[in-house]
């Protein structure tokens, strides 16, 4: 059974006094666990509408997304909590998204403890697990936000998310605050989670080269739409798209640039 | 060979803070020469900001401890006066800066702000000589460019703003501190490409600041590569990113996802972090991070070698 299916996926805010915008226009996809999909696309196509959408923070207009084969928008409100906790999303500013007043610690022990994910005399265990999966040293465990680099504290969001066993992780732009140094060390993550986890990914993203590394599928959107979408070799060695050729051209890629200017 | 356009030399640049001497800078020395493009990258907070604020010594380098020498046009900048630094602000050497709506007043229109400083001339002859620098940049619909507030624009828009009001004097050196990175592909594309079609027709010089390497790569000549407040490679750009010495540059380069790599490439990151500028360790700042580091190189502080064109700062011949 497929895990995720959207169809014709479609949102429209409607501002009093201005004509509605359609922010997702009949978006459709879908992602069988394991799956890694890249949305890419500019500012203001209508991504992080459409990550709200799927987390089912976003009232539709307009088809559906269900998942393991039925709606959500069906959902009871025991059956809409669950779904909150088998898919998790990550953000781009890390050290926003977790709490200042909280150390790593406490961030994990609430999280494992507010969804009773493990009885309470296995917490440390389970968050020693958790660190280890990110890749995190135990002294961190007394750090708050604010102590510690991007890159740690995305690697903390990633630990949080991983506490409630999710299906699927949604990312948005989860390392364009970071460093490349700090970059390669998270995409790296993101790409082991998959294989030992076989967590399914959907990574948002306005970065073709970071896409290409993690995802094996991909959709690009502009204006609302997806105008391309296939397997992310395909698409993107051999895009046939105009925006999508567009898009690619417009990257500054170290390689192809030295290359181009015959070094 | 001639006189460079800019020299900096031995640039150190210090900060006290709650009793506490920081040193951003410790150690940059660069040249530009005229019309020439030149690149400084570096993740964030190794200090290539600072470097190039010192330059006209733009907040927050006016209350720094600044030592060392920068030379324009041979003329030493470090002693003179504000007044004197005015003339070569923004007239000789203009800056754009990474956030146009923070250098934009949000509540003047902008032909007001482009024409701050002209005097004894009428409304109606500043729009008109507004629209005439926007249309300079390309900007589409210049005249209502000119009468619009900045939010009215779009990013790469007021970007393009910026851009005019830096150019409007005809610079020769222009320093553009990361002037696309909050910008999309597409339109990051379309102010740089303007950038270089400008410094193309007039001979201004650039100097270029940024993270991404692939700006450097497909547009620069030379490069300037800052770890932890100092220069650790320099050279030619075809050089550098093709045969880097340093490890830092090599550390850099593999860490870069790139578009046409094959899919198993493993992404290489550099373990660790930036150093604070509070606690620079002994010895090489890069020791803490390299695949290299020995007892050596944790002791004792590399020099900047020099040699055929480029500079690297390492003790050893890795290469
Ligand atoms: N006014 C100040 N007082 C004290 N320290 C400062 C001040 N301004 C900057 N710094 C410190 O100096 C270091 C270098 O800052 P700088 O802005 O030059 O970095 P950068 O290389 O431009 O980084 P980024 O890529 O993030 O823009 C940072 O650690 C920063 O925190
Ligand atoms: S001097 Fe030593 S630690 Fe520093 S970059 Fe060279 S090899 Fe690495
Ligand atoms: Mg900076």
């Amino acid at each position: 059974m497929k895990l995720l299916q959207a169809d014709h996926v479609s949102v429209t805010y409607r501002i009093p006094g201005r004509a509605p915008l359609k922010a997702v226009n009949g978006v459709s996809f879908e992602l069988q666990p394991g799956d890694s999909l890249g949305i890419v696309g500019e500012s203001g196509c209508g991504k992080s509408t459409l990550a709200r959408a799927i987390m089912g923070l976003q009232p539709l207009s307009g088809g559906t997304l269900s998942y393991q084969g039925r709606n959500i928008a069906d959902f009871n409100r025991q059956e809409a909590k669950e779904y909150r906790r088998k898919i998790q999303m990550i953000f781009q500013d890390a050290v926003g998204s977790l709490n200042p007043r909280m150390t790593v610690r406490q961030t994990l022990e609430e999280t494992l403890r507010v969804h009773r994910m493990v009885k309470p005399d296995q917490i440390g265990h389970r968050i020693d697990e958790l660190l280890d999966y990110v890749g995190l040293p135990g002294k961190v465990l007394g750090s708050y936000p604010r102590e510690m680099s991007g890159g740690q504290c995305q690697r903390v969001s990633f630990a949080r998310c991983l506490a409630l066993t999710p299906q699927i992780i949604l990312a948005d732009e989860p390392v364009s605050a970071l460093d490349v140094s700090v970059q390669a060390r998270i995409l790296n993550l993101i790409k082991e989670l998959q294989r030992k986890l076989g967590v399914t990914i959907v990574l948002i993203s306005h970065d073709l080269a970071v896409v290409r590394t993690i995802c094996e599928k991909v959709s690009v959107m502009y204006a609302g739409e997806f105008v391309e979408s296939g397997n992310t070799l395909q698409v993107l060695d051999h895009p046939r798209h105009d925006y999508t050729k567009h898009l690619l051209e417009a990257v500054p890629d170290v390689g192809r640039a030295l290359r181009a200017n015959g070094i | 060979m001639s006189k460079p356009l800019l020299e900096i030399n031995n640039l150190r640049i210090r900060f006290t803070r709650d009793g506490k001497i920081l040193t951003p800078v410790r150690s940059v020395s660069l040249r530009v020469s005229d019309g020439e493009r030149v690149a400084i990258v570096g993740e964030s907070g190794c200090g290539k900001s600072l470097t190039a604020m010192s330059i006209t010594r733009l907040s927050p380098t006016d209350m720094a401890m600044v030592d060392g020498e920068i030379l324009w046009r041979g003329q030493p900048l470090l002693g003179i006066s504000q007044r004197e630094l005015q003339k070569i602000r923004g007239r000789q050497i203009s800056y754009v800066f990474q956030d146009p709506t923070a250098s934009l007043n949000p509540v003047m229109r902008v032909y007001r702000q482009v024409t701050e400083t002209m005097q004894g001339v009428d409304k109606a002859e500043k729009i008109r000589h507004t629209a005439d620098i926007l249309a300079k940049v390309g900007l589409p619909d210049p005249m209502r460019a000119a009468l619009a507030y900045p939010c009215e624009l779009s990013g790469g828009q007021q970007q393009r703003v910026m851009m005019s009001m830096a150019l409007a004097a005809n610079p020769e050196l222009l320093v553009a501190d990361e002037p696309t990175t909050a910008l999309d592909v597409t339109t990051q594309k379309q102010v740089l490409d303007l950038m270089d079609r400008l410094a193309d027709e007039r001979g201004m010089a650039l100097l270029l600041i940024t993270h991404n390497l692939g700006l450097v790569a497909g547009r620069m000549e030379r490069v300037y590569v800052m770890y932890a407040g100092e220069i650790v490679e320099s050279g030619p750009v075809s050089e550098v990113l093709t045969s880097p010495r340093h490890p830092y540059t090599r550390g850099l380069l593999a860490a870069v996802p790139l578009l046409d790599a094959p899919p198993d490439r493993p992404l290489q990151d550099i373990p660790g972090t930036v150093p604070s500028p509070d606690a620079w360790p002994e010895g090489c700042v890069f020791a803490p991070r390299c695949p290299y580091a020995d007892d050596h190189c944790r002791q004792c502080h590399p020099e900047l070698r020099c040699g055929n064109n480029r500079e690297c700062r390492c003790h050893k011949e890795i290469f």
